[in-house]
């Protein structure tokens, strides 16, 4: 029921950002909830399984061009591929975006299902390196498919997202902003619920102590590359968006920085905390652009420093840092917010030290 | 007809002979031990029963009571080989010797999970929370908290399952695996660093669980005062090949169990 009224409000406060922030701003609000999407997909494999996969970027990569490729009008296809024509079954498709974008995920999940079967079977750092390797190899054969993705010359000119509902007489359109949030807030629904549930209870249950798991009658591989599905279709859907809000779709976005960017957020919120992830998306989201001036020129009291492109990257491997060192488990750790914990808030304070002291500060007045 | 049965079971590491021929069976509501000096080949047999190896050579039977046409028949079924969530399915639940609990989950969730695999639901309907899903869930959770009351976890059942006493654990390892319903218990090693009290307040709840859960229990075990009470029949193993057979008292007088155990005057 909370839940619902939270939507709700939430849904009023994008209406209203939508209606009164500028672009730049409108960007960094849809750049928090595709990181949300991409995030809540990592911290199901990497925080519930335990497993340490790296792969996110490729399966991006699948969503993101699935989506390009499919809904671009023919007329702009015509005008990126001037080294090679590209192949006739996809010069005339015009797809609505709906359909593109699960389409996308299902592909990615594909995708996921042909790596996850041989590479699930390892573990730890071996895992995350042949994970690795696939996301490479994925952007490697979308950089050499000249005649599907124009290579490294990538796509450009994309159309934005919107989705018409044609409902009769209240037919409307959801444009960008509303279909990003819409998919994020569907995501974690989805990750609560399927946490929560049985499912969930037996990948925690491989977390924490695989052969025990297996004991227990739980098919670990089964449940692994489950998961590891799951996990690629989000990634999928939050590539698509990705794409389509940079406007161009190119080979170069998919490298490994993007999975680290990911990686970041998931340490920063608490590997296995869907809520610390979504407030962990947020926040570096639109710390990122709000660091951004670090990297150009800028005024330090008497002294001036001038640019150093990158320096922001460097704040935030710091900031990992300190994390790492000073709360291994990130800021949610395994907790996870409920509406429980909001409303005996107030009661907690006040049989926390510090309210201790302020009544009794109280008192003696 | 017994419920399990080992034909030859050998296990090879190598060169080293683990287990070499070990033909074990065990009958409904029996409860049997098998001991041994350290090394002899115990816990191999245990990871070969519940499937965690494949044995290199030999056989493993498990049979079931059925009834058909009015009669109860044994049928019997090769489990050789099959992965430990399959063969945990067809009713052989196990414990460690080292105890595997899920550590950060709270009591009453390790039991929940240990119900995961008789849910006849799939993942969607969990998400979806169909009716029907929501339904399953809620009894497990009744059933969890049933067993755990019989067990005498009930009051514990949000702790974290890796801050309760040892003794606890052990406790709380038995009834995750009475959880998953089976026919079959093994034991690895349940009195493992208990004191006297405590192993025989353990032997009264093995004894107990037999009976109330119906079960058939096979355990390897080291403190002779328990084996020695609760066992039925007893197999000792050295060095991987079974050296005697019998009821408790036939194996304590048993010279060469003796010899495996104290060696021998020169």
């Amino acid at each position: 029921m909370l839940t619902a009224i939270a939507i709700v409000i939430i849904g009023v406060l994008l209406f209203l950002a939508n209606m009164f922030m500028d672009n730049y701003q409108l960007r960094i609000l849809n750049l928090s909830g595709i990181y949300i999407i991409l995030s809540l997909s990592m911290i199901l494999i990497n925080g519930f399984l335990g497993l340490f996969s790296l792969g996110h970027a490729g399966f991006m990569a699948i969503g993101a061009y699935t989506v390009a490729l499919l809904t671009t009008p023919p007329m702009a296809k015509q005008m990126n591929y001037y080294l090679d024509p590209i192949v006739p079954w996809l010069a005339e498709t015009e797809w609505s975006f709906l359909p593109a974008i699960l389409l996308g995920g299902v592909l990615a999940a594909i995708a996921g299902f042909l790596i996850g079967a041989p590479v699930l079977r390892l573990r730890d750092d071996y895992l995350a390196i042949a994970t690795l390797g696939f996301a490479e190899i994925i952007r490697i054969v979308f950089t050499n498919l000249q005649s599907v993705t124009n290579g490294s010359l990538g796509l450009k000119g994309l159309p934005e997202i919107e989705i018409e509902i044609p409902l009769p007489l209240i037919g409307f359109t959801l444009n960008l902003s509303a279909c990003i949030w819409i998919a994020a807030i569907i995501t974690i629904l989805f990750m609560v619920r399927l946490v929560n549930g049985s499912y969930g209870k037996a990948f925690k249950a491989i977390r924490e102590d695989e052969i025990a798991a297996e004991a227990m009658g739980i098919n670990v591989f089964k449940h692994k590359l489950l998961a590891f599905v799951i996990a690629s279709f989000f990634a999928g859907v939050g590539g698509a968006f990705l794409g389509n809000i940079m406007g161009t779709v190119d080979p170069l976005m998919f490298r490994f920085l993007l999975t680290y960017n990911i990686v970041l957020i998931v340490v920063f919120g608490g590997i296995g905390s869907l809520t610390g992830g979504v407030l962990a998306a947020i926040v570096i989201t639109a710390a990122m652009e709000l660091l951004r001036f670090l990297d150009s020129s800028f005024d330090m009291g008497p002294i001036a420093v001038s640019g150093i492109p990158g320096l922001r990257m460097v704040v935030f491997s710091l900031l990992l840092m300190f994390i790492i060192i000073f709360k291994p488990r990130g800021i949610m750790g395994v907790r996870e917010f409920s509406w429980q914990w909001l409303i005996e808030l107030p009661q907690s304070i006040k049989n926390s030290s510090f309210g201790r002291k302020k009544l009794r500060k109280d008192v003696s007045k | 007809m017994s419920l399990l049965r080992t034909e030859n079971m050998t296990m090879r590491f190598g060169g080293v002979v683990a287990v070499s021929d070990l033909n074990v069976h065990l009958d409904k509501n029996e409860i049997i031990g098998l001991i041994g000096p350290n090394g002899a080949g115990k816990t191999t047999a245990f990871n070969m029963i519940s499937g965690v190896y494949k044995p290199t050579v030999g056989k493993i039977i498990l049979g079931k009571e059925e009834v058909q046409g009015g009669q109860t028949v044994t049928v019997e079924k090769d489990i050789t080989g099959m992965k430990p969530s399959a063969i945990t399915k067809l009713g052989i639940a196990r414990t460690f010797q080292n105890i595997r609990l899920f550590k950060e989950l709270s009591v009453l969730e390790n039991v929940v999970i240990a119900n995961h695999l008789r849910l006849e639901s799939n993942w969607v309907s969990s998400v979806v929370r169909t009716p029907d899903y929501t339904k399953k869930e809620t009894a497990m959770y009744d059933k969890s908290m049933a067993l755990l009351e019989k067990v005498g976890l009930a009051e514990l059942k949000d702790e974290k399952s890796y801050s309760l006493p040892y003794g606890m654990q052990r406790r709380l390892e038995i009834a995750r695996a009475l959880a998953t319903k089976p026919h079959i218990l093994l034991l690895d090693e349940p009195a493992a660093g208990m004191n006297p009290q405590e192993s025989d307040e353990l032997m009264r709840f093995i004894g107990k669980i037999r009976d109330e859960f119906d079960l058939s229990i096979l355990m390897i075990e080291h403190h002779m005062q328990l084996v020695m009470g609760i066992c039925e029949r007893i197999y000792v193993l050295d060095y991987g090949i079974t050296i005697a057979e019998g009821n408790p008292y036939e194996i304590q007088n048993n010279p060469k169990v003796i010899e495996a155990y104290l060696g021998v005057d020169d």
